[in-house]
Parts: structure tokens; C-alpha cells; sequence
């Protein structure tokens, strides 16, 4: 009898817990990390992706009934895990592969987050991704777009943004338009910063070029951070291309703007290949520079109303910024990851993994210009695209392809 | 000479006088008291910063902010002196080198918390056109921070070597105990040469703020070729940082225009070594 009673107070208070550890759940907090570049010479472009990643959580957890078709966008949390919230833990990537491969490995053994984001640097994924890899935690990269990181064989790593393949593919239809268009293509440019980043786009740059017929007379690879561009600007002025294309973080692209006014010299043709010419300070610091520059993005404030057009009108409400492209595919990502967890309903890596797996989003469900979002077999999204835009008047618009412009190209290329 | 090799010539000096200007505060501390100052690029930093403070604030372009910059960076130079170095100098040599580096991390980290990461640049219309002659272009912030920057490097040196505070300076740098003894105050003179060196490195700051991006990391970039600047011109001698700028700058862009600009620091550390070797005190430092 006695051991009848303790029995059923053992199983009452065995009760009482799961009734305390359910309601638990219900305020759970699913940890995801984001490792970008808080400090050093792309913190700016960091701290911009912060506040778009914080834009995203927030959306999962508080909701925003404007957003529609957007997954996850009704304030309910994360219904799949009975509503629980997305807790975002940032790490500082500092600029360096080896600072972000520790953060990694700190953000998944002491933090134990269950998935990863980030983390905007190619050359810092590439370290970062590795050690997610190894843990079995799920990695997605929102912006990074050197080509092989895909080609690793990993099985735990996705990435959301178009690659570097689909860039050159659209740069390539695009100058060939141009010179259908009359627009002297004769001589192009390639101009990069040295890292994974650069050396991988341009590499595949010049290989989709070759295919096409597209005639690279002159490639300058340089060291990032450099104290002075000079000497890669007189090198383009004694050759002359028509066409340059530039591959480079903020402060280089900040120099190469002054210092191509201060040594008088432009092509027909300037494009810029996103990063740091999209870095909303470069923007304010050398818009009035570079006006007719063409660029790629895969986030254009649409028409008012569409998606894109009520999200940057959130965002700015909320941080006084535009979004930017880079930040625009930094808060998709989170998006994709949160839309995963929910599926998968479970903080279980492996149940992520096979739910990021089997993401199938639609393109009004993307805040991005992207047609959707669906991971192939080395996790790369094959719905991912972009578009071609143009600095006019201090602001990117959106030019080409036709469907998705808003504004006429103008060329040749202006400057300042 | 093809037009083109003289402009990256031109555009060499320009940049490599740029060099020496920011490089001679940070030798003449090391002339003075044997300890590297490696806050020393951010202190450029907050040089850049007080310049954009005076455009944003009161339009004021280099005529205001050059003499305001001096004097901030002096005045941060003494406080660093007084409140930090003078204490650490007694300290293991490990306590003087990780002393001025925290210096430099609390100094960077202000900015970001102060500034945020987001690049400023002043506006390039400030100084007006470049001057052009025949083919040759010089932009004008250039030209003024180059021709400053040598007006400023052969100012502390003519100070050090002409005048009676130079010759106590350097008789405390040489002997403290026996320059005490001649009575002349080590610390004085020490702070005076933290003062000097601070407020030439905050002239160099405002000009370069000209024609460059200013952010919390800037000084990070600038501060390796100041260092190699001082060390190629021979630690604690102001004319060898203005030689050593001038040839790191010249070398740095002819090699980066003819052979590739990822190979220029290639060639310049090259050097580098080369000189260390045959003369590990430097172009002109002394044995």
C-alpha cells in the first residue's frame, strides 16, 4: 500500500514534469547561429546582414500580416515545434577564414545551435562550413558564391544564392545584347580582388566568356585592402578596354571609384559584380562616381505592393536603410533555414537536413527575385536567378532582363 | 619614358611621401624611448575621423581640420603618455608591446561603437581639379598631403636636430639617468615627443582623410606599411622614413603597373629583407 502511494507520487511528479517540459516546448527558443563579418574591413557589410537577419527572425516571431505568401509570416513562431521562437546567435567571422572556423566550432559545442547561416566571405565559408560538416550541423549560405564550394561533396551544406556560373551567364547575354545594340564590346576588363571570392568568379567568368565569344584582353587579380589602386588603374588606362568588369569588397571599390575620377580615365562599359559596389556605404560614398555603372543583383525593390517592394519598406522603417542585395539574400536565408526547422519539427540536425533537402518555395514565397527555392543534390538552389542593374541617380534600378526592369540602360557608362 | 610609366611614377612619390608622413611619428617615438607604438594607425584613424567630424559639423575642409587634428592627437598622445605608457615603461618589454596594443583595440573599438562600420569618405570636390601637365595628372588632396607630409617629416627633423628641445630629447634618448643629472626632466621631454609625434601623425590623419576611405579598421590597413616604412628606413630616424617612404611608394607602383599588383608586395618585402640583411639597422638608422 505504502509502496502503491509512493508509486503514484513518483508518477504524479514524473507527470507533473512532462506537463512542466511540454509547456517548455511551448516557449522554446531554436537556436540558429550566424557567423559574419562584425569587425574588419567588410563589417559594414556585416553589421547590414545583421540587421536584415534580425528583420527575418523577427518576422517569424512577431509576424507581419502584409507579407502574404511569405512562409512563416503570421507571428505564430514556428508552428511545426508548437510555436516555439528563433533565437539568432551572431558570431564575428572578423574577416579571417581562422577566426570564423572558431566560431563555428564555438557557436555548435557551447552555444549548441542546431543549424548554421552564413557567412558572407567565400574564403570564410569555405573554413566555417567545414567544421559544420564535420559536427553534422546543417550550413546554409545565404551569399557566398565561389563556385566550388558546392563541389566538396558535402552533405550538410546548402546555398540559396545564384553562383558565379549564373552571373557570367548573364553578364555574357547581356554584353552580347549590347553589341547587337551597337555598343563597342571589342576589349573586356577583368579586374579582381584575390581571394576565393574573386579568383573563382573570375575564373568562371572568363571560361563562359571564351564559350561565347567574348574577347578578354586583360585580367588584374589584386591583393584586398590595398593602401593604394593606382597602378591597376593606369594599367587599364594604357590598354583601354571597352568593357571592365570589377570583382572587389567595399574599401577597394571605394578607391577604384575616386581614383579612376582623379586619373581621368572610364570604359564604355563598367560592371560592377555585386559585393562590395552593393554595400549600401559604398553607395553613399561614391554613388555621385560611378552613376551608369551596371551591377547584379538578386534583390531590386519591386513595384509597390509586391513582396520585395513591402519588405523594403519594413526594413527601412525599421533600420532608415534601403535594403541591399547582399543583406536581401542574408535575410532569405534565414527564411529558408526557419521554413526547414518548422518542417522538420524537430531541432534534430538530421530531420533540418532532410527538411532543407525537401524545400520547395515558390517564387512569391521569396522575398528575393529568385523563381524559388529548391536544393539540388550538392545543395545548391537551382531556382536561384538574377538580374542586371543600373546606378542612376545615386540608386540601383533595375534593368535588364526586360521582364523584371525598371528603368531604361543607359549607355555609355557616365561616372562621375 | 612612356607618359604613362612617368604618371605611375608621379602617382608613386605622391602616394610613397604619403608614407613617410604617417610613418615619421611612429619612428620618432621608437628614436626616442625604444617602444613601438602599436596603436600608431589608429591613431591615424581618429585623425581621419576628426576630419570628417569638421567637414560634417562645421564644412570645414583641410585649412580647419589639418591644425584641429594636430592638436586632438597631441592631446591623445600626451593622455596615452600619462595614462598608459609612462606606467607600462616599467614594466617587461612584453607589458610595453601588449600596453600600446590594447591602446589600439580600445581606440578601434570606440570607433565602431562611436562611428559604426559604415565607410565615410569627405567629399572630392574639397581641394578642387587635378593639375594637369602635358599628360601627367596630380590630384590635387595628393599633392597637398605629399608636399605637407615632406614639409612635416623635414620640420621634426630639423626640430630634433637644430633646436635645444631636439638636443634634450635625444640627450634622454641616448642616457636618461645622465640627462637627468644635466638636469632635464626624462619624463618632459618624453611626453613632449609622445605630443609631437602624435600631433604629426594627426596632420598626416586629416590629409590622407582627403582622398581616402576613413572606417574603424583603416588604420589596420595603413599601419603594416608604416611599420615596414620604419624598420626599411632604419628604426628612429625621420629622414630614413621619408627616404624609405618615397622608395616603397615608387617601387610599389612601378612594380605593381609592370609585373602585377599581387606581386608588389612580393618585390617590396623582397627588399625588404635584403636591406635588413646588409643593414638590419636599416637605410639610414644607426648601428
Amino acid at each position: 500500500m505504502f509502496l502503491q502511494r509512493g508509486v503514484v507520487a513518483v508518477l504524479g511528479a514524473a507527470l507533473l514534469a512532462m506537463g512542466t517540459a511540454q509547456n517548455g516546448a511551448a516557449q522554446q527558443l531554436v537556436k540558429i547561429g550566424a557567423i559574419y563579418p562584425l569587425s574588419g574591413n567588410a563589417a559594414s557589410a556585416g553589421g547590414f546582414s545583421k540587421a536584415a537577419i534580425e528583420f527575418a527572425v523577427d518576422l517569424v516571431n512577431h509576424g507581419n500580416p502584409a507579407l502574404g505568401d511569405v512562409p512563416l509570416s503570421d507571428g505564430k513562431g514556428l508552428p511545426g515545434l508548437g510555436g516555439a521562437k528563433i533565437e539568432v546567435i551572431f558570431a564575428d567571422n572578423q574577416g579571417t577564414p581562422a577566426a570564423g572556423q572558431n566560431q563555428a566550432l564555438r557557436l555548435i559545442t557551447e552555444e549548441k545551435v542546431v543549424a548554421l547561416i552564413g557567412a558572407y566571405q567565400s574564403g570564410i565559408t569555405v573554413t566555417t562550413s567545414a567544421i559544420a560538416e564535420r559536427h553534422g550541423i546543417p550550413f546554409l549560405a545565404p551569399e557566398s558564391v565561389a563556385a566550388n564550394l558546392t563541389e566538396r561533396g558535402f552533405k550538410w551544406f546548402f546555398r540559396a544564392t545564384p553562383v558565379a556560373g549564373d552571373f557570367a551567364h548573364a553578364y555574357s547575354d547581356f554584353l552580347k545584347e549590347q553589341q547587337a545594340a551597337g555598343q563597342k564590346t571589342a576589349s573586356i576588363a577583368i579586374v579582381n580582388e584575390n581571394t576565393e571570392y574573386g579568383n573563382s568568379v573570375a575564373s568562371v567568368i572568363k571560361e563562359q566568356f571564351a564559350k561565347d565569344g567574348l574577347n578578354i584582353t586583360q585580367v588584374i587579380p589584386y591583393s584586398a585592402n590595398t593602401t593604394d589602386v593606382q597602378p591597376q588603374v593606369l594599367q587599364l588606362k594604357e590598354k583601354n578596354p571597352d568593357v571592365v568588369i570589377f570583382i572587389s569588397y567595399t574599401s577597394d571599390a571605394i578607391l577604384y571609384a575616386k581614383t579612376m575620377k582623379d586619373l581621368n580615365w572610364k570604359p564604355a562599359i563598367m560592371i560592377a559584380d555585386d559585393a562590395g559596389f552593393n554595400d549600401p556605404s559604398f553607395v553613399a560614398t561614391s554613388g555621385a562616381l560611378v552613376e551608369g555603372l551596371v551591377n547584379r543583383s538578386s534583390f531590386a525593390v519591386g513595384k509597390p505592393g509586391s513582396v520585395s517592394a513591402v519588405i523594403n519598406e519594413l526594413y527601412k522603417k525599421k533600420t532608415g536603410n534601403d535594403l541591399d542585395d547582399p543583406s536581401a539574400r542574408a535575410m532569405q536565408g534565414m527564411l529558408i533555414m526557419a521554413d526547414a526547422i518548422n518542417r522538420a519539427g524537430s531541432t534534430e540536425p538530421a530531420k533540418i537536413q532532410a527538411a532543407l533537402k525537401a524545400t520547395d518555395l515558390k517564387a512569391s514565397q521569396v522575398i528575393t527575385g529568385y523563381n524559388g527555392v529548391k536544393f539540388d543534390d550538392k545543395g545548391q538552389n537551382v531556382l536561384a536567378s538574377s538580374l542586371i542593374t543600373q546606378m542612376q541617380g545615386g540608386k540601383y534600378v533595375p534593368v535588364w532582363p526586360k521582364d523584371k526592369a525598371a528603368g531604361e540602360l543607359k549607355l555609355p557608362y557616365k561616372g562621375w | 619614358m612612356s607618359p604613362i610609366l612617368l604618371q605611375v611614377i608621379v602617382s608613386g612619390l605622391l602616394i610613397g611621401a604619403v608614407y613617410a608622413l604617417f610613418s615619421s611619428g611612429l619612428t620618432l617615438i621608437w628614436g626616442m624611448m625604444n617602444v613601438i607604438n602599436f596603436a600608431h594607425g589608429d591613431f591615424v584613424m581618429l585623425a581621419m575621423y576628426t576630419a570628417f567630424l569638421v567637414w560634417t559639423v562645421f564644412g570645414g575642409g583641410p585649412a580647419a581640420s589639418v591644425p584641429i587634428a594636430a592638436v586632438v592627437l597631441a592631446t591623445v598622445g600626451l593622455l596615452s603618455y600619462f595614462l598608459l605608457v609612462r606606467h607600462v615603461m616599467r614594466g617587461p618589454m612584453l607589458a610595453q608591446i601588449l600596453g600600446t596594443f590594447g591602446l589600439a583595440l580600445l581606440l578601434r573599438y570606440s570607433a565602431f561603437w562611436y562611428f559604426g562600420a559604415n565607410f565615410k569618405t569627405l567629399p572630392d570636390t574639397l581641394l578642387g581639379p587635378p593639375f594637369v601637365l602635358g599628360s601627367i595628372r596630380v590630384d590635387a588632396p595628393r599633392l597637398l598631403a605629399g608636399t605637407i607630409g615632406l614639409l612635416v617629416t623635414l620640420s621634426l627633423h630639423l626640430i630634433l636636430t637644430r633646436t635645444a628641445l631636439g638636443s634634450r630629447m635625444l640627450a634622454v634618448s641616448e642616457d636618461a639617468t645622465a640627462a637627468q643629472l644635466m638636469g632635464i626632466r626624462p619624463e618632459r621631454m618624453q611626453a613632449v615627443a609622445w605630443a609631437l609625434a602624435a600631433g604629426a601623425t594627426g596632420i598626416a590623419g586629416a590629409l590622407i582623410a582627403t582622398f581616402f576611405y576613413t572606417s574603424p579598421t583603416v588604420g589596420e590597413t595603413l599601419a603594416i606599411v608604416a611599420f615596414v616604412t620604419v624598420a626599411f628606413g632604419g628604426f628612429g630616424s625621420v629622414p630614413g622614413a621619408l627616404v624609405a617612404g618615397l622608395l616603397i611608394g615608387v617601387i610599389e607602383a612601378v612594380s605593381a603597373f609592370l609585373i602585377g599588383p599581387v606581386y608588389k608586395d612580393v618585390i617590396v618585402y623582397t627588399l625588404f629583407v635584403l636591406v635588413l640583411w646588409t643593414r638590419p639597422q636599416g637605410l639610414m638608422g644607426k648601428a
